[in-house]
């Protein structure tokens, strides 16, 4: 069996088109950017958690930290329990702040972290307590509307 | 009378015809995957059956998912700029290109170079008595002819595929962001964002291994089953072309269905 220019063909196909899905799941993807690394476990409670998914991303100050692993609706309390994988390397005091923010006007919704004061730190499987629901538009409205109604009426000259 | 009474006739002769044939089809399927280990053997003739399909249609997927991906990306710059978020432009083409249009144009490319070339050579082997000489010199045909090129074709389409979406990304950059100007860092960081390796990339290589299941499968079968005259094998290629898209474009709905209803 010998080597033909068919092989060789053949085989600059196969490879490119490896290299096409390694550049897709790379460079496209955001395979690169997921760290093997170590997580644990936090979970938090909103009230409302808006357009917050699954695989959400999770930042303090800006950096990604982690991401939400799963989401569902307590039975007891009615509100919205997320779960969220932290990176291993990253610990948060007990009264750190959960807030649901938007990055962008019409971005995607993620969780941010803002760290207390607190000496004592959050471990495996604790609660933030201290949580901030998502900013829904129609709550927004709703409040403008009635901090305008309670506003004094100008006099009329 | 005995007009309606041929009309129905010749109705349920259809029937009956295409019933028989979906059964012959389906055999014939068992069969190709039956004898399938001779093209993995063999592999000088599933490699050679690789560049005919693959390597041959290497420049037409390139070019087309070049300007697919250039259309794309001024399209979706037209339409994102009215609200002024230009920078999801990335995350426009890349989830288009890697979930639909990459698996299904090049399937539908794939399909009318590929598997009408398929039919074509198979319908004339039969015609030209090939077949049947094979098989008088104890060759089973659908192992020797039929099996390496279904996984020549199954092998190639999500490479073909790969190579189509990866074309359509790098097109829509150069207009993006050479031609008009869109940030780089965003373009790139909101489809990194946006693209995730499972749910987008993965589910759209295992669309192309189906529709590279289908397109092969109706072409070889075409093929096999052509009356063997001219008239047969031209009008097997061009059935070739028509049911292989439209099993691409029925398939990719019910895929798309299945895949991305969580969310």
């Amino acid at each position: 069996m010998d080597r033909t220019a068919l092989d060789l063909w053949v085989g600059i196909f196969v490879v490119a088109g490896l290299a096409a899905l390694s550049v897709l799941a790379l460079k496209v993807g955001n395979l690169s950017s997921y760290n093997t690394s170590e997580t644990y476990q936090l979970q938090a409670y909103f009230s409302n958690i808006g357009g917050l998914k699954s695989q959400a991303s999770i930042k303090s100050s800006g950096v990604l930290i982690g991401r939400v692993a799963m989401i569902s609706l307590d039975p007891e309390r009615y509100e919205a329990k997320v779960t969220m994988n932290i990176d291993k390397r990253y610990h948060f005091s007990k009264d750190t702040f959960a807030n649901i923010l938007t990055s962008g006007l019409l971005g995607e919704q993620y969780i941010g972290m803002i760290p207390g004061g607190d000496t004592e730190l959050l471990k495996a499987g604790d609660e933030i307590k201290k949580t901030q629901s998502a900013l829904v538009m129609e709550d927004l409205i709703g409040k403008l509307l009635y901090t305008k109604a309670d506003e004094p009426k100008q006099p009329i000259k | 009378m005995i007009g309606l009474a041929k009309k129905l006739r010749s109705i349920g002769h259809h029937v009956v015809d295409a019933v028989w044939r979906t059964g012959y089809a389906a055999r014939f399927f068992f069969l190709i995957l039956l004898y399938s280990g001779t093209s993995f053997q063999r592999f000088r003739l599933t490699i050679k059956e690789l560049f005919s399909s693959g390597v041959m249609s290497l420049i037409i997927i390139l070019v087309a998912g070049m300007f697919v991906g250039m259309v794309l990306g001024l399209q979706g710059y037209e339409t994102l700029k009215r609200y002024g978020s230009e920078s999801a432009l990335g995350s426009l083409v890349a989830l288009s290109l890697v979930r639909e249009l990459g698996p299904v144009l090049a399937a539908l490319l794939f399909a009318s170079r590929a598997g009408s070339a398929m039919t074509a050579e198979i319908g004339l082997m039969k015609a030209t008595e090939q077949i049947s000489a094979m098989e008088m010199m104890a060759i089973n045909p659908i192992a020797r002819v039929v099996g390496p090129r279904f996984w020549a074709g199954v092998i190639s389409m999500p490479l073909l595929s790969a190579l189509f979406s990866a074309m359509g990304v790098f097109g829509g950059y150069v207009v993006g962001v050479v031609l008009i100007g869109v940030d780089q860092g965003s373009f790139w960081s909101q489809m990194q964002a946006a693209v995730d390796f499972q749910h987008d990339i993965l589910n759209g290589v295992i669309k192309s291994v189906v529709f590279g299941v289908a397109v092969t499968a109706i072409a070889l079968f075409e093929g096999y089953d052509a009356p063997p005259t001219a008239e047969g094998v031209s009008g097997a290629t061009t059935r070739t072309v028509v049911q292989s898209s439209l099993a691409i474009l029925i398939l990719d709905f019910m895929l798309t269905a299945f895949m991305f209803q969580g969310d």
